[in-house]
């Protein structure tokens, strides 16, 4: 049977029917539906890690255990797991394991580009790059097999547009394998220097047996056309390429692509008269053939920053464009996102924004919204857990520079989870007094609603213990803490001036559930069903634009007439521009 | 025959996606090749989305690039001039009238840009629709989305697809009945 899947479907079907027996990923764009589609395989145990390195290091777990495994996570996920991955490098498997990396050129919604191939060669492990969703299917079936035969990790690197595009994929059966009994093996799981020291020199003996499969495999095959132009590509790129040139040129498509197939590359190149390497992203492939004699146009003329298209290939390449239309680029405004209308995050930013000399270190997550316009509430931004660690170091700075001013780091439930609690720990260890703010909207929302830790299930649909943050907050030894419902204006209010005024750490926890949640049962005990909708009298309101600052989408202030008129459909009723307005000219109607 | 381009723009919740999804099912059964990529990440918070569906009889490159798209259909009206680069200068531009108000046009800042659709009619082949008013009539605004799909069909000639059947495997049952209504609704009015 056909099937149209994404990238991230064809991978999940992959992983059924190589007979992966264990899955565990955090969530990251955009590779998070790969272990949704994995979720519902009851023949696979599936599970959402608090971050990627207890991810890696339970597959890890579960590969030595016999299993097949695996792992998967966005670009910067894997600097997360980095230190389990190298040494996976070393010891190999007992099971098969595979591990995603699904990275972003282009940024549609992270912080950098890392071309994350370069983390298969430095930590000496085996990579394929699938370019379409029936490559990707195959290759974890493929990657699963390597795995096993040559006793190596396998890296299926991707990206956005592999992950996210559908294609045609030919569904399968699957194949189930029994988990492999485990033997206890010092010499190779205990990675003790002495361990190392030689296990060093058995990876470099398996990565020469890798370069050799790497010249046979049909993962790297030829496509002979006119020999005037060679393109030797990989992943989407290969397809880019294919789109540009046709069958007027002849192409290596690289698919397994760490070891690189240096014999048959050298094969090709002498065939054809001018060669490509055609990559997104880094050189990664043209600075190993280049390093290996042989010349190649590659990132001269082709851009190593943003995401490839076809265009960009044949204009760098060809120096050809197509026609296009001609107009004022200028017309459209900007559609920036926004916080959801009822969003609990808005309450706790639209009063935070209202305090002076203050450094607020944000984080990732929905909230780093807060500070876009209009709430413009946020300093800085550098990855998950940051927040908290670099308030710490600031306020350090500030108070020897005898500068008085606050620091307010901020953080969501699942980032708190995922590496916010060490950076907790450092601010009680070596004192430093910051307001951590704790958004705890009961899910993790940015990535589309995954449960974690603390919202009482597990991603199989389980009933899982829900974790307390209050209970760890002050477990990690902060005394000053305030749970509040950050869309009571008063309360938010209270409170922050309550942790300002303090000269110790403090942590406010704003609980309130995410607009778009669906809640559970405990949801609605603890939280009450949600009823009404808002409604502006224009006869009061006095055009002052207050209730529009707070940038809830459902409010539009109409310019023509200087009143506020809120959007029905859209409003939840969360109440937070009612406590806003200085003439009460809304209130709360269908209750 | 040549691969044809088909890109989809519009907002965050506009049910983009389920069209591309009865799209590219037809198109497959069709005997198609089909290659369709979509960008969601910030999509949930109200911004700018778009799909791209590309058939013919051996798709490569899952996405488009400017000057790529054989038609551009968009279901909100700011969005069209936002995205015609995407347009061949003789492709078609299919626009919905409806005017969704971005962040800085709620917010009082800037007023929402009057004359895109006569300014992009000038330029090419355009069709109008108040996918809206039809879905409105027919008595459900969630269906505005299948009216624009009906118009797609119809502007792409490919009204020869059992879209009916697609459309009964794809939807709840009890709402196949309006959505079949909103694609004929669609096809007829462009
Ligand atoms: C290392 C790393 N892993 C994953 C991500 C992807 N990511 C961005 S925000 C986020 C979750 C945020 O959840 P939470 O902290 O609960 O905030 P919310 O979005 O719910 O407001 C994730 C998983 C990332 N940016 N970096
Ligand atoms: S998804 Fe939830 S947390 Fe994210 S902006 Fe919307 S309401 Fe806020
Ligand atoms: S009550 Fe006010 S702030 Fe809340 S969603 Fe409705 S319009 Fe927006
Ligand atoms: S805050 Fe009140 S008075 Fe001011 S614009 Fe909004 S509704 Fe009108």
């Amino acid at each position: 049977m056909k099937k149209l899947l994404t990238g991230n479907e064809a991978i999940a079907l992959g992983a059924y029917e190589a007979g992966v027996h264990y899955a565990s990923a955090y969530p990251g764009t955009p590779s998070t539906e790969i272990l949704e589609n994995i979720a519902p395989y009851k023949e696979i145990v599936a599970e959402w890690a608090p971050n990627e390195k207890v991810a890696v290091e339970s597959a890890i777990g579960a590969c030595y255990a016999g299993a097949r495994s695996l792992t998967a996570m966005k670009h910067v996920g894997l600097n997360v797991a980095a230190d389990p991955f190298f040494t996976m490098g070393y010891t190999g498997v007992n099971g098969g394991m595979v591990l995603i990396s699904a990275d972003d050129p282009g940024m549609h919604s992270s912080q950098n580009e890392q071309d994350n191939r370069y983390y298969a060669r430095m930590a000496k492990v085996a990579m394929v790059e699938p370019a379409d969703s029936q490559e990707c299917k195959d290759m974890v079936i493929k990657a699963i097999e390597i795995s096993e035969k040559y006793d190596t990790l396998v890296m299926i690197r991707m990206t956005t547009r592999v992950c996210h595009s559908k294609s045609v994929v030919e569904v399968g059966e699957r194949t189930e394998v029994p988990i492999k009994p485990y033997k206890k093996d010092t010499s190779k799981y205990f990675i003790a220097p002495a361990v190392a020291k030689q296990l060093h020199l058995v990876v470099e003996r398996k990565l020469v047996e890798l370069e050799k499969f790497s010249n046979e495999t049909d993962l790297n095959f030829i496509e002979w056309n006119d020999k005037k132009i060679g393109v030797i590509s990989s992943g989407v790129a290969y397809n880019y390429a294919r789109e540009v040139f046709g069958d007027s040129a002849s192409y290596l498509k690289i698919g397994f692509s760490f070891p690189l197939p240096m014999e048959k590359i050298k094969k090709f190149a002498e065939e054809v008269q001018t060669l490509y390497v055609i990559e997104e992203l880094e050189p990664f492939m043209e600075e190993q053939i280049r390093a290996a004699g042989i010349n190649c146009i590659g990132k001269d003329k082709i851009p190593n920053t943003w995401e490839l298209n076809p265009d960009i290939v044949e204009k760098s390449l060809l120096g050809t464009q197509k026609p296009t239309i001609d107009y004022d680029k200028n017309v459209a405004v900007g559609r920036p996102p926004t916080l959801c209308a009822g969003c609990p995050h808005r309450g706790f930013f639209y009063e935070l924004s209202k305090r002076k000399n203050v450094m607020i270190t944000g984080d990732i997550g929905c909230y780093t919204l807060g500070g876009t316009e209009p709430l413009n509430a946020m300093d800085t931004v550098v990855c998950m857990g940051a927040s908290i660690s670099m308030a710490h170091g600031a306020k350090k700075v500030f108070e020897k520079n005898n500068d008085d001013k606050r620091l307010v780091a901020v953080i969501g439930d699942s980032t708190f989870f995922h590496s916010g609690m060490t950076s907790l720990l450092d601010v009680v260890y070596n004192k430093s007094n910051t307001v951590t703010c704790i958004l705890d909207n009961r899910i993790t929302a940015m990535t589309g609603h995954q449960e974690n830790p603390g919202t009482g299930f597990s991603l199989q649909g389980d009933e899982a213990q829900i974790t307390d943050i209050e209970t760890i907050v002050k477990a990690l030894g902060i005394k000053h803490v305030k749970t509040i419902n950050p869309l009571r204006r008063e309360a938010m209010k209270e409170a922050m001036d309550w942790a300002f005024a303090l000269n110790e750490p403090s942590v406010v926890i704003t609980r309130y559930p995410c607009a778009l949640k669906k809640y559970s049962e405990q949801d609605i005990e603890e939280f009450g069903p949600i009823q009404g909708i808002c409604e502006v009298d224009q006869e009061i309101c006095i055009g002052c634009k207050a209730c529009a600052r707070t940038g809830c989408p459902a409010i539009h202030f109409q310019h023509e007439i200087k009143k506020s008129y809120i959007n029905e459909a859209q409003c939840v009723g969360c109440e937070l521009c009612m406590q806003v307005c200085p003439v009460k000219a809304i209130s709360k109607v269908g209750v | 025959m040549k691969i044809k381009n088909i890109l989809l723009v519009g907002v965050g919740g506009q049910g983009t996606i389920l069209v591309s999804k009865i799209l590219s099912t037809g198109l497959l059964q069709a005997g198609y090749d089909v290659k369709m990529s979509e960008i969601h990440g910030m999509a949930q918070r109200g911004g700018s989305v778009s799909t791209q569906v590309r058939y013919g009889e051996k798709v490569h490159s899952p996405i488009i690039g400017i000057g790529d798209a054989d038609i551009l259909v968009s279901f909100e009206t700011m969005e069209s001039i936002r995205w015609l680069e995407f347009l061949k200068p003789d492709g078609i531009a299919v626009i919905n009238e409806h005017e969704i108000p971005s962040a800085p046009i709620l917010s009082g800042k800037i007023a929402y840009p009057k004359g895109v659709i006569e300014a992009i009619s000038e330029k090419v082949n355009t069709k109008v629709i108040n996918a809206a008013e039809i879905s409105e009539k027919l008595g459900n605004t969630k269906v505005m989305n299948v009216v624009l799909l009906g118009a797609l069909i119809k502007s792409m000639n490919l009204t020869d697809i059992d879209w009916e059947s697609i459309i009964k495997d794809l939807v709840k049952d009890k709402f196949v009945e309006i959505n079949i209504k909103a694609l004929n609704a669609g096809m007829e009015a462009v």
